[in-house]
């Protein structure tokens, strides 16, 4: 009971997420609303749901890096996983209207010549078993990595190479056909989801409400967690680890602990997204995704959750107008823009309106990393 | 294994009431040694001061005190636990704290942040997670903030506090821990007369109730200490006593006082 007030409090004690919490749900609303009376156009909606599942993936991006000074330049994997559990949910309810109308095998695996279902296919035709997945995956792949990685003390530009060569390894892997995932494909040609068809506009609606919900969850959440006692710890490790250690803390177990959220809260971003965007494939591991995603939150402001929700929204604002009017200069844009901040903002977009506490920005909490 | 084991439980017997217990220690770091079979006993109680020109491995024995390095060779045993096979977070929950030579403090959290990382409760994250404060725990932080006179600036960032308030912030931390042995690195560096002065008093209010090593250059200090005094030199133990003792030491006099 005193922990739950201690929790409310601490939510309530910096105002920023809270207000952004106000403010992305109004906004979701408001667009739901619009959409349905005709003022909104449907274009808008699974765009908007596309940002606020990419700012959920900055948010977890935040919680380690901002918080635990942990680089990932890996987590398009956990992102991705959870994308292909609920992909894998969307193939097996198909059934037999795909194109081989196989009444239980997706279309890529009669085209493989596989008669029967891998075993890891099992169990998704239910939806709550691959909403499981989707959080459960992601959570333990970052529980073996993390595991072994912070237990031989591997941390700073090598943790970040490593978590590199994580998502350009399962890139690879899915690429391969006979890892019975869809190959360079992915998968696709989703029609429903929970009963209702994935490409109507009320699943739309939605799926972007519902992205916004989770976002709102996982930014109080995230802030809870960073005003507990253990977040407090986690800002310590990040900035002197060996330090913690004197005190009796393991360093490892908070590392640890903050890596396995954060991955499943990557893997939900990815579940609400894929059904958005309609496909999932192997390029969703490129290593350069994720370094993007990363830079979301270094635009918007590392270290303050609230900051990577407006890094991840700017940023992919920026990205749909540029590649839209000039589709060639983009990746230019990007890297000037990351430049720029890194020189004139190191405490990003938002420390453009927090300049009162400007001492903060001599400390290890914004050097980059 | 088993040899170095029954190595250490005759050490225990032959060291009855020892709290710490240093015999042979040799540390090498690539070729050089820092510690050449260094031997030092300190009782539950004690206060001890340890000097000795640098490079006479002063800090090398704290952090074999504390885990951070493994000794080649040699006994290190605090109050029956093997210290050459705990590493540091174990050795700390053992009860072993350490204030560092340059003060390390954590900049972005408050004054009141850094005490309340330090305070004696259970380190795991499971535990941390819903944590909240107990009153007699805000009793005794608020007892902590007091005795090193940093209650007015509780709410202050760490890393906005002068040189000496983050040594006194530091010595707070090891207080909040409440360990058995405090390990203390040149508490007074950088202190003006009248901060050492009251740090001086502070380390002889702490060592009422706690055994304490404290390391330091300033004579002035250790003279105001007056406790028994270990001298370093080349790894190895030259002379120990009262101050007065080894200060008339000639070869103590030679590589230390006399330069």
């Amino acid at each position: 009971m005193t922990g739950a007030v201690a929790l409310l409090r601490a939510i309530a004690a910096d105002r920023a997420v809270p207000i952004a919490a106000v403010v992305i749900l109004a906004t979701a609303l408001a667009l739901a609303f619009g959409n349905s009376n005709g003022t909104v156009p449907n274009w808008l909606v699974p765009l908007v749901g596309k940002y606020l599942c990419y700012a959920l993936l900055a948010v977890s991006i935040d919680l380690v890096w901002g918080y635990g000074g942990i680089l990932s330049l890996g987590h398009g994997v956990f992102f991705g996983l959870g994308g292909y559990a609920i992909g894998m949910h969307m193939m097996r309810l198909i059934g037999p209207r795909g194109v081989y109308a196989h009444p239980v095998l997706p279309d890529f695996m009669v085209f493989l010549n596989w008669t029967e279902l891998p075993w890891y296919w099992h169990g998704f035709q239910h939806f709550p078993f691959a909403a499981a997945m989707a959080l459960l995956v992601p959570g333990v792949v970052a529980l073996v990595f993390g595991f072994l990685a912070f237990r031989s003390r591997v941390t700073g530009v090598y943790l970040s190479i490593i978590t590199q060569a994580l998502t350009f390894a399962t890139m690879l892997a899915f690429f391969r056909n006979d890892m019975g995932f869809g190959g360079n494909n992915g998968l696709t040609d989703f029609r429903d989801l929970l009963g209702f068809p994935v490409r109507s506009d009320g699943m739309r609606i939605a799926l972007m409400l519902a992205s916004a919900v989770a976002l709102v969850l996982s930014l109080l959440g995230c802030r809870a967690l960073v005003a507990s006692r253990f977040g407090m710890v986690l800002v310590a490790v990040r900035d002197a680890e060996s330090r913690v250690r004197f005190l009796g803390y393991r360093p490892e177990h908070y590392k640890l602990v903050a890596l396995v959220i954060s991955a499943m809260l990557a893997g939900l971003a990815g579940a609400l997204y894929v059904p958005q965007v309609g496909i999932i494939n192997p390029s969703e591991f490129a290593p350069a995704n994720s370094i993007e995603a990363v830079v979301w939150v270094a635009v918007g402001g590392r270290g303050r959750l609230v900051g990577a929700v407006l890094g991840a929204v700017a940023v992919n604002a920026a990205k749909t107008w540029f590649t839209g009017a000039l589709p060639e200069l983009w990746l230019f844009a990007l890297g000037l823009l990351f430049v720029l901040v890194t020189l004139f903002l190191p405490r990003g977009l938002l420390g453009l309106f927090t300049l009162r506490r400007s001492s903060i920005a001599a400390t290890p909490a914004v050097r980059p990393a | 294994m088993n040899a170095a084991r029954h190595e250490a439980a005759l050490a225990q017997r032959l060291t009855p009431g020892s709290l710490l217990y240093l015999d042979g220690v040799t540390v090498t770091f690539d070729g050089f040694r820092a510690l050449n079979a260094l031997s030092l006993t300190l009782e539950p109680g004690e206060m001890r001061a340890v000097i000795g020109p640098n490079g006479a491995g002063k800090t090398t024995m704290m952090d074999v005190i504390t885990g951070k390095t493994h000794p080649d060779s040699g006994i290190a045993m605090f109050d029956g636990l093997d210290l050459t096979r705990l590493d540091e977070p174990a050795i700390a929950e053992a009860g072993i704290g350490r204030k560092f030579q340059k003060p390390t403090v954590f900049d972005e959290h408050s004054v009141l942040g850094n005490i309340l990382l330090a305070l004696k409760n259970p380190r795991g994250p499971h535990r941390n997670l819903l944590f909240t404060l107990r009153g007699e725990e805000r009793d005794r932080i608020d007892h902590v903030l007091s005795t090193v006179h940093l209650a007015d600036a509780r709410d202050r960032r760490a890393g906005e506090l002068s040189h000496g308030q983050k040594q006194w912030l530091e010595i707070g931390m090891l207080l909040a821990q409440d360990p058995r042995l405090l390990l203390v690195d040149e508490p007074v560096a950088g202190m003006t007369d009248a901060e050492s002065e009251e740090t001086a008093a502070l380390l002889v209010e702490i060592n009422r109730n706690h055994t304490v090593l404290v390391v330091e250059h300033d004579m002035e200090f250790v003279r105001a200490l007056d406790v028994r005094v270990t001298v370093l030199h080349e790894g190895s133990v030259l002379a120990e006593g009262s101050i007065d003792h080894v200060s008339a030491d000639p070869r103590v006099v030679e590589v230390y006082l006399g330069r």
